[in-house]
């Protein structure tokens, strides 16, 4: 009878993977995941794939926010660098889609770390402010350097393609989103088993005690930012070479704050809660609105209000969680399976 | 010279609407240390509530006002209770979250109800073209400088002379120290969102007056935050000093550049006064430095 999980060697306190049931889970996921495609109709595909891109933004986020406790509403902004950066030098450089991200990625965290000097001087929400006003500066600057950006017009991309192969159907799509999304995971896991990481989640729980400690602050937190978004750029990237059509209503504030959403719901400071808050924020309206249209012949009212409905939704979601569950959907996970660990003594 | 009355004027009277709009952020900041990132719909609901009562229910808008008013403090009260109460003591980024859930929620509300088409709101204030030095602004738009006016002549009256006003500020100051007084502090953050409530309902009901009801007018939510950082968050004369500065800035850089740059400016202005001056104009000096 087990009332925890306990470790009794280094080896095993520092696994990324403790117990033979994780484990097990993990694989079932893997071959899940495997074979879904192959059964999935292109409508469960598209949704896989926006859950995909989703979870590398927010695990990028999550580096940022949750990791390493600065508060950012400027991810839409940093996912419009990314966007933006891939489609103009794929388009005016004519340079190959993997190269155009590569270089897009890099850029985002540079504009990152650039946008993150603010956070040596605030924290908490003056930097929330601080982030929503370079989020607002970098969507203007989008929307005004005409000879760049092309304004408000939109951007078109062309197929992204590797040895032949359209990359932008949504089969093709699937194995390269899922592909990155496990790399940026297990990067991101990884990472918090390095000094680095450990140094962003000094800075997070206590800044001073972590500067005492020997943590250059200036050199961690522009960091932090720069790896976050790393992320956030590769996530804006994927998007343009999806979609094959940028345009900057992608990358507004509504945008920063389903992110923040997402890993708020899914669990600040967890790589596995960013995928749970992703796939939770990108199936709720899609869920909403499949309900919607079953109920339209015997409820009319039902369609023309629909949106409303799900904003509706969005937003109670995020107050209910944050009423009752603060920590997420990591937490309720855990807090099941501790239930069924712990039967019949769980108090 | 003429276009640069005009607009002085027109950024003046911007000013003014926007100085009403932070007047209940810097409140609830000042009284219960939380940012309302929901404050631009609490401005939509203002402006739909009054618009509901004067146009479709008919209502003489004097009434329609005080309705208007009875509701917003319901509505404060009740997100008081409801949303901000459980998150006492939670780390800052729930704080915000809440808010920018609850300003999704209210949106969602307000587009139920009334749909998401801008209407034509019927004038209480009409207005008619004034001439001043050689410039012409609307007669509404000059009511609204007065009314900022006269709000912060109240709240300023209120805080300073007023039992609860008094309380209020005991309470932002300190919360143990207040309860030890025998203040309840729970009534107080009520109050504190009900009254913010109350000054963006007019606040709103001010705009629709000018420009229309649309969901545009939520976008207050966001253009207060250079009007606040600029006059210090917990300052209620910096709110007013702020809206000014940066309803100015907002006509001057729009008329004389162009360029859409009058969106932009205002948050450049919040980034370089966060980088000199966290705590704003006239702010408490009580920003921790990291």
């Amino acid at each position: 009878m087990n009332s925890g999980i306990f470790h009794s060697t280094y080896k095993a306190d520092m696994g990324l993977r403790h117990t033979f049931h994780e484990k097990l889970r993990w694989v079932i996921f893997g071959i899940l995941m495997l074979v879904f495609p192959f059964f999935a109709d292109r409508y469960y595909l598209t949704l896989a794939n926006q859950i995909g891109i989703a979870t590398i933004g927010a695990i990028g986020l999550n580096i940022l926010v949750g990791y390493t406790g600065q508060i950012s509403l400027g991810q839409g902004g940093f996912m419009a660098v990314g966007a933006y950066a891939a489609a103009i030098l794929t388009i005016n450089m004519g340079m190959p889609w993997w190269a155009s991200t590569i270089i897009a990625c890099l850029v985002t965290a540079i504009v990152g770390a650039l946008f993150g000097i603010p956070s040596l001087r605030l924290k908490g929400l003056y930097l929330a402010i601080a982030t929503l006003a370079s989020q607002e500066i970098i969507l203007w600057v989008v929307t005004h350097w005409d000879a760049v950006t092309g304004g408000v017009d939109a951007l078109v991309v062309p197929a992204p393609m590797l040895f032949g192969i359209n990359m932008s159907t949504d089969f093709n799509f699937y194995w390269l989103v899922w592909a990155l999304a496990g790399v940026t995971a297990l990067l991101t896991a990884n990472l918090f088993r390095t000094h680095f990481g450990r140094a962003f989640i000094a800075i997070r729980d206590q800044d001073i005690a972590a500067e005492v400690m020997g943590i250059n602050l200036f050199k961690y937190k522009l960091l932090s930012f720069a790896t976050s978004s790393f992320f956030v750029g590769m996530a804006g990237a994927l998007t343009a070479h999806y979609r094959s059509i940028v345009t900057w209503e992608r990358f507004t504030i509504d945008v920063s704050v389903l992110y923040l959403a997402m890993i708020i719901i899914g669990g600040l400071g967890s790589v596995r809660g960013s995928f749970y808050g992703a796939a939770f924020m990108t199936l709720l309206p899609a869920i909403l609105s499949n309900v919607g249209r079953a109920l339209k012949s015997s409820l009319p009212i039902v369609d023309s209000i629909l949106p409303f409905i799900q904003q509706a939704a969005f937003g109670l979601v995020i107050i209910l969680f944050l009423v009752f569950e603060p920590e997420g959907l990591n937490k309720m996970w855990k807090n099941i399976k501790d239930y069924f660990r712990l039967w019949p003594f769980s108090y | 010279m003429e276009l640069f009355i005009q607009l002085t004027l027109t950024g003046l009277t911007n000013g003014a609407i926007l100085a009403l709009a932070a007047l209940g952020f810097v409140l609830i900041y000042k009284a219960s240390d939380v940012i309302n990132f929901a404050q631009g719909e609490f401005l939509l609901i203002g402006g739909y509530v009054v618009y509901g009562m004067v146009a479709q229910f008919g209502l003489a808008w004097p009434l329609g006002m005080l309705i208007t008013i009875a509701i917003a403090i319901g509505l404060g009260a009740v997100v008081e209770r409801l949303v901000l109460r459980p998150l006492i003591g939670e780390p800052i980024i729930s704080v915000i979250m809440v808010t920018i859930g609850l300003s999704s929620l209210l949106k969602a509300i307000v587009s139920t109800i009334w749909g998401n088409q801008p209407k034509a709101f019927p004038p209480f204030i009409p207005s008619t073209p004034v001439n001043i030095m050689g410039a012409t602004i609307g007669a509404d738009r000059l009511w609204a400088i007065v009314i900022a006016i006269v709000m912060l002549g109240l709240f300023t009256f209120f805080f300073r002379r007023s039992k609860e006003g008094i309380a209020m500020r005991a309470v932002a100051d300190d919360q143990q120290a207040a309860l030890s007084m025998g203040i309840s502090v729970k009534k107080i953050f009520a109050w504190a969102w009900s009254i913010a409530a109350i000054s963006a309902s007019i606040g709103g009901a001010l705009v629709a007056n000018i420009v229309g009801v649309s969901q545009e007018l939520s976008h207050f939510g966001l253009r207060v935050f250079p009007v606040v950082i600029l006059g210090g968050l917990d300052s209620i004369p910096g709110a007013i000093v702020g809206g000014i500065i940066i309803g100015l800035l907002e006509t001057y850089t729009g008329g004389y550049v162009g360029h859409g740059l009058n969106q932009v400016a205002p948050f450049a202005i919040l980034i370089l006064i966060l980088m000199v001056r966290p705590y704003g104009l006239f702010g408490q000096e009580i920003i921790e430095r990291v």
